[in-house]
């Protein structure tokens, strides 16, 4: 459905996107994961055809977004970042002017907004003028327009940013139901929410594509926690050099009696950590995971698509 | 076209609730007023063009003022990103944010029908020439905002697009003046492309085939440089 072919976008002198190529099957929910600037937003405004790329192509359900724009902007919905709207209507006049826009035909505009309305549980606020709406109502407001007209291709950008617990929750189990009979593309630079909404994730960093894969194979990498912090009452040298044998370490940095433990793998080695700490005669006097940084991880990413290379 | 109609009127809706529109077009009611009671008690004429004539400049700053936020202010709310990504022409936008506040500009000359009708309770205008005169103002609204629109899609700033606006407004409407400076030939052609060119034959009662040409050439080619503009914007 998703189409992405060697693009690159530059904004005057700036390179933003670096000859990216990816591809999103019909029904496929797709995380788009990036730190800030890692060029996210700007291939999101090329697949809904904001901007043009400087080379390479993007199609949309077969269409080409240069040569056939308005074929390929009808199979869309979209969420900008910021949540853009019109603030001096209501709800009901927004939705109604979207779904005219996004040629919805006529006699189905007054069910397709009560729908979408109950979906994203704005009942309460369908006549609400939108400039009084807090940040998470509009930011359904935002989610309503975009599935509207019903489109295959859904792209949302940050759709959980800035709003609160309960309601990124919401989000998440409608980008889930709505993923059940269309095609989700959507960004985010919060890790574990990629692993508890889409089936495949695509890792941006500096423009370019670093990592793209079934969800599984990134899991142990993008859900982090494979790092330890131990403290062990032994000679801090032995101890560290008796670590790095165990099955599954590979790095290991002391501080005094505390050790940071790096693993590779997919099995857990804490248990060979204990009982390789008990069978030298030490003790261990705490343990735990340590969450891995956003940054870690992309550099982890980076570095194993170096390694590819 | 549907989709035209659809952003027309969004347009429309859209400054019954904005106080800018109000403000802007009381100024150019009580404006237009003054001239009308000034040009009936200096020389109680039951004409318009004493009022049309200073009309056409409180005409050109209403066109630069009610078309300055329509694209600029899309873009700056990020509203613009919407737009263009619907299965909408760039051409579509344009017209249809034009006709838009054409419709708003309609309204407020219409309302300064009040004036001539004023004037058929206590004297007999000749109705010839008024509408001659309210088809010149309307012409040479059509062009004001035609370039005020063209201005709005070059900025986020709506005070940078009502000072291009403005700027080019006032530039066409006195280079006609200014050419009399010109020798005679360059002159004459430097005049051929002011908008106060054909004006004053309309309030005066009237109506140059040439000069509804050229009005509505300028409305098009803004238009259409508009519409190039913002299809430029995405290669940006
Ligand atoms: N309108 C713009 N003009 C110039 N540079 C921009 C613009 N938008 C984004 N950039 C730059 O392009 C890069 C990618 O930005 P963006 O696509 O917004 O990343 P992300 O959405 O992943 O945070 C960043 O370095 C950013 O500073
Ligand atoms: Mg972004």
């Amino acid at each position: 459905m998703i189409k992405v072919e060697n693009v690159t976008k530059y904004y005057g002198k700036r390179l933003a996107v670096d000859n990216i190529s990816f591809s999103v099957k019909k029904g496929e929910i797709v995380g788009f994961v990036g730190p800030n600037g890692a060029g996210k937003t700007t291939t999101m405004r090329m697949l809904t055809g904001f901007l043009a790329p400087n080379d390479g192509e993007v199609e949309i359900a077969g269409h080409d977004m240069l040569r056939h724009s308005l074929e390929a902007r009808r199979y869309v919905g979209y969420l900008p970042e910021s949540i853009p709207l019109y603030t001096d209507i209501t709800v009901r006049s927004y939705l109604e002017f979207a779904a005219r826009l996004r040629g919805l035909e006529p006699a189905r505009v007054k069910d397709r907004i009560d729908a979408v309305v109950s979906l994203c549980h704005l009942e309460e606020y369908v006549d609400s003028i939108i400039g009084k709406l807090s940040k998470g109502f509009r930011q359904r407001v935002g989610v309503a327009q975009a599935i509207i007209h019903e489109p295959q291709v859904l792209i949302l950008d940050e759709p959980t940013i800035g709003i609160d617990p309960l309601q990124v929750a919401m989000t998440r189990q409608l980008i889930r139901d709505l993923g059940k009979d269309r095609t989700i593309l959507f960004s985010t630079h919060i890790l574990t929410e990629v692993s508890t909404v889409c089936e495949r994730v695509i890792v941006m960093h500096q423009g370019k594509i670093v990592a793209q894969d079934r969800i599984e194979k990134l899991a142990t990498i993008l859900q982090g926690g494979r790092r330890l912090r131990i403290e062990i009452s032994g000679p801090a040298e032995q101890v560290a050099s008796r670590l790095r044998k165990v099955d599954g370490v590979t790095q290991v940095s002391t501080k005094g009696s505390r050790h940071v433990v790096e693993c590779s793998g997919a099995q857990d080695p804490r248990a060979a950590i204990m009982q390789a700490m008990v069978e030298s005669g030490w003790t261990v006097l705490s343990l735990e995971a340590l969450a891995m940084s956003l940054e870690d991880v992309f550099l982890k990413l980076i570095a194993r698509q170096e390694a590819k290379q | 076209m549907k989709n035209t109609g659809t952003i027309a009127l969004r347009e429309l809706t859209s400054y019954t609730t904005s106080p800018m529109a109000y403000v802007v077009g009381a100024v150019f009611l009580a404006l237009t007023g003054i001239f009308f009671g000034y040009s009936s008690a200096t020389y109680s004429s039951t004409s318009v063009s004493g009022y049309l004539g200073p009309g056409s400049l409180v005409l050109l700053l209403l066109g630069a003022m009610l078309t300055m936020r329509l694209i600029a202010e899309e873009r700056k709310m990020g509203t613009l990103e919407l737009l263009l990504t619907a299965p909408v022409r760039d051409s579509e936008v344009i017209i249809g944010k034009f006709l838009g506040s054409l419709g708003l500009l309609t309204a407020l000359i219409a309302l300064t029908l009040y004036y001539p009708l004023l004037l058929s309770i206590f004297g007999d205008p000749d109705w010839g020439p008024i509408s001659a005169g309210y088809l010149g103002l309307f012409l040479l609204g059509c062009a004001a905002l035609s370039i005020g629109l063209f201005a709005s899609t070059l900025t986020s700033n709506q005070i940078v697009a009502a000072v291009v606006s403005g700027g080019i407004l006032f530039a066409l409407w006195f280079v006609g003046q200014a050419a009399s400076f010109l020798p005679k030939d360059l002159g004459n052609t430097v005049a051929y492309f002011s908008l106060s060119k054909y004006y004053p034959d309309f309030t005066s009662g009237m109506i140059d085939t040439r000069g509804v040409v050229y009005y509505l050439s300028v409305t098009v080619l803004f238009l259409f440089l508009g519409i190039r503009s913002l299809e430029n914007s995405r290669w940006n």
